[in-house]
């Protein structure tokens, strides 16, 4: 039996890029999925569809803003009758609007941190009583080196990141006595939809500072993920992990 | 159905004192008991009385607890 079969998996922003990867792992890994993503329905189906056939798992999408507190309470209420309470939480989706702060608007700003950081205290929220019932859980929380390091033109990235970095930490001091897991994942530059759309030359100069010299995979922090989803991890809490091939070490 | 007594078997359950001692005035920082573990003793009190009450306030004392399950028992 696969680690995580019986288990049910959460992941935001799992229609494509890191999420999709992290939700394919923990369905390799016998998870049974379910994929809240904003994109068109037909993709995110298409996305279940396709984690389901190959891993032969339980894999659901639903189109869903995590930034809308009521829409995340009633959607994971849905699901939790549907598949049982969520095991795994991973909170992913995230978004970029990259500006140097005085050309940033206040609409950059706010809809940065709604989608990256408020977007957590929803999905945590949702499913918190659930985690303190079954006196067990897992949240994994996507950070970014951005929000360990901080980064020009990314005032409103960084900053939601690095919230994540101390929302995690203080989950994880919450609920250590409960059984509940709570860490969160630094990645690096990664080949995903979001580096491919940066403008070339910043993603030069941000290769220019990976020591090892190339961008990391999807899979990757999807392996990271994994092992903090697993018993294997079941003394680490409110660690950040950074997969950046030591750009922030 | 008495609440009081309800929550006070299961303060007993989780202080392992005598349910007498407890007054609606005993605050929950009085037992050593935090806000998550007052949370916990709520859906406990959730199971036995088969409904939902989802504790949104910051309750102190024993008295407070009650009458908000007593109010939203009444919703």
């Amino acid at each position: 039996m696969a680690e995580l079969t019986g288990k049910v998996a959460l992941v935001t922003g799992a229609a494509r890029g890191i999420g999709y990867a992290i939700a394919a792992k923990l369905a390799e890994n016998g998870a049974d999925v379910v994929l809240f993503d904003l994109c068109p329905e037909e993709a995110g189906e298409a996305a279940a569809a396709e984690i389901a056939n190959t891993y032969s798992v339980k894999a659901l999408f639903r189109r869903c803003d995590v930034s809308n507190f009521d829409t995340v309470q009633e959607t994971v209420k849905e699901i939790t009758k549907e598949l049982g309470g969520v095991d795994i939480l991973v909170n992913n989706a995230g978004i970029t609007r990259d500006k140097v702060l005085l050309a940033m608007s206040e609409q950059d700003w706010d809809m940065v941190l709604d989608i990256n950081l408020k977007s957590m205290f929803n999905t945590i929220k949702a499913c918190y009583r659930n985690f303190m019932k079954k006196k067990a859980g897992k949240i994994i929380n996507i950070s970014s080196v951005s929000g360990l390091m901080g980064n020009a033109a990314q005032a409103n990235y960084s900053a939601s990141k690095g919230g994540v970095v101390a929302l995690t930490k203080t989950v994880a001091r919450e609920l250590a006595t409960r059984g509940v897991n709570c860490n969160a994942v630094a990645p690096g530059a990664i080949e995903t939809p979001m580096t491919a759309s940066m403008d070339q030359g910043a993603l030069q100069a941000l290769l220019a500072t990976v020591p090892m010299g190339h961008m990391g995979k999807p899979e990757d922090i999807a392996e990271c993920v994994a092992f903090l989803a697993s018993d294997r991890a079941k003394y680490i809490t409110g660690e950040v992990i950074r997969v950046d091939g030591g750009i922030a070490m | 159905m008495d609440i009081f007594e309800k929550l006070t078997e299961v303060l007993a359950d989780h202080t392992g004192r005598d349910a007498s001692e407890f007054t609606r005035d005993t605050t929950f920082e009085s037992l050593g008991i935090d806000s998550l573990e007052t949370v916990e003793m709520v859906m406990e009190l959730e199971e036995e009385l088969d409904t939902e009450l989802e504790l949104d306030e910051k309750v102190s004392t024993v008295g407070e607890l009650v009458a908000f399950i007593e109010r939203k028992l009444g919703e």
